[in-house]
């Protein structure tokens, strides 16, 4: 018998309520405050203001509505906020890298404002394009679902994940396009262009 | 670098695509997850103090208007702890739930059973240095929803929980000893093995009840544990 470990708790949806331990003033009331994951990067952080809009697609095309879309990313320098970044100590002023958004109840937008992110190391010492990090939750998604956002107007040829992805095809599901400061994605979470979703 | 965390065992959790939880069928991915390797990206991960959170937080009864919410109190409590019996420290558990007659206080719930105008349903608190931690609510009513003619929750608490890295976030739903609707209920059976809905199930915890006040229950939560080797990947071909 192989050495037994006790298992990680189970996961369940998070339904179509999860606003309300989440961001309370979406589900319609004050609750907690202050609400987490409002201010990715704050008016102080220098680097590169960008705009990012974008929506999560059903099998039908149809928007997802009651989504809660969360944000990790690393500075413009691609140093995370967090003390297992080995330049932790040198993490830009005003910066937190941690995001919610939830999706528009009427057509499902989602829109956030950050700092672009810098590249990250990869294992391997291997540099990584920068990206965003994106755990999404919903009704009928039974365990949340982890993908990354990367910039259509970066070299993205290098990056070891997006490497990864056969059919080579599939890597634009993660690119956002670029208009100046502005990017948008679309995620499709089942169908032709399904979205590479991540284990790991 | 720091070590990674052991792979999770998807097997274990629900699949995407569960059709008797009829909304898991369009929003379930049908491709193959890609399995990456973890770099600073997945073990890195929101952390949150003392500072993020309000006074009241943790205690459910009390946290809307002051005056006490309306049902049976309770206290849930427990520990997180990962895969190696560590504990996890200055986790941040954020909860949600439907006040004692089954109805959510959200925009989006059109349920005929009535709100309370004391209780909000929220609540969160981080854990100790010993992975404990204690909230203070009303235990929730059942309630039905759109899937089969008659589809019921069993009573539920959700949890979001962040550990301390993304590779650790989890969200899930505890259940309580005894409720009659866990047969039937479509998400609870969303778990494949009954031991893993086990899991969820908090038992009665008497010894941890408030005399005079409040019964508890026990929900113990195991995140991700980490790799303990000190063996290194090689890139491939080296
Ligand atoms: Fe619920």
């Amino acid at each position: 018998m192989p050495v037994e470990y006790p298992k990680e708790t189970p996961s369940q949806t998070a339904g179509p309520f999860v606003h309300i331990g989440t961001m309370p003033t979406v589900a319609g009331f004050r609750g907690l405050e202050p609400e987490l994951g409002q201010a990715i990067a704050g008016p102080a952080c220098p680097g590169q203001r960008i705009g990012v809009s974008g929506r999560v697609l059903d099998a039908t095309g149809a928007p997802v509505r009651d989504l809660l879309f969360e944000i990790w990313q690393a500075d413009p320098n691609g140093i995370y906020n967090h003390p297992e970044d080995p330049r932790v100590r040198d993490i830009s002023q005003d910066f937190n890298g941690f995001g919610r958004v939830a999706a528009d109840f009427d057509d499902g937008a989602i829109r956030f404002e950050t700092v672009k992110p810098g590249p990250v190391p990869g294992r391997d010492a291997r540099m990584q394009a920068p990206h965003l990090n994106v755990f999404l939750l919903a009704r009928g998604i039974n365990v949340g679902l982890s993908t990354r956002l990367y910039f259509g107007d970066e070299d993205n040829a290098g990056d070891p994940l997006l490497a990864l992805i056969d059919p080579p095809h599939r890597r634009e599901t993660l690119v956002m396009a670029a208009d100046g400061t502005a990017y948008s994605f679309t995620i499709r979470l089942q169908g032709a262009r399904e979205t590479v979703f991540l284990d790991f | 670098m720091s070590a990674p965390y052991i792979p999770r065992d998807r097997r274990w959790h629900p699949p995407a695509h569960t059709p008797d939880y009829k909304t898991s069928v369009t929003r379930s991915p049908r491709l193959p997850l890609l399995s990456v390797e973890q770099s600073l990206s997945e073990i890195t991960g929101p952390t949150f103090g003392h500072t993020a959170l309000g006074p009241r937080d943790a205690d459910l009864i009390h946290n809307f208007t002051g005056a006490p919410a309306i049902g049976e109190r309770i206290l849930v409590h427990g520990r997180v702890t990962d895969e190696n019996l560590r504990p996890v420290a200055g986790a941040l558990l954020e909860v949600w739930q439907a006040n004692a007659a089954g109805r959510y206080r959200h925009v989006n719930d059109g349920y005929l059973a009535p709100l309370d105008p004391n209780f909000s349903g929220c609540g969160r608190c981080l854990t100790g240095a010993d992975g404990s931690y204690t909230l203070r609510t009303i235990k929730p009513g059942a309630y039905p929803f759109r899937n089969h003619g008659n589809s019921w929750r069993m009573a539920h608490i959700h949890f979001s929980i962040f550990g301390a890295g993304l590779a650790q976030r989890l969200v899930t739903q505890m259940y309580f000893e005894g409720d009659p609707l866990r047969d039937q209920d479509p998400i609870a059976q969303t778990l494949p093995d009954p031991a893993a809905l086990d899991r969820l199930v908090a038992p009665l915890d008497l010894n941890a009840s408030i005399p005079l006040d409040s019964l508890a229950y026990r929900f113990d939560i195991t995140l991700r544990g980490r790799r303990q080797t000190p063996f290194e990947n090689r890139p491939e071909g080296a």
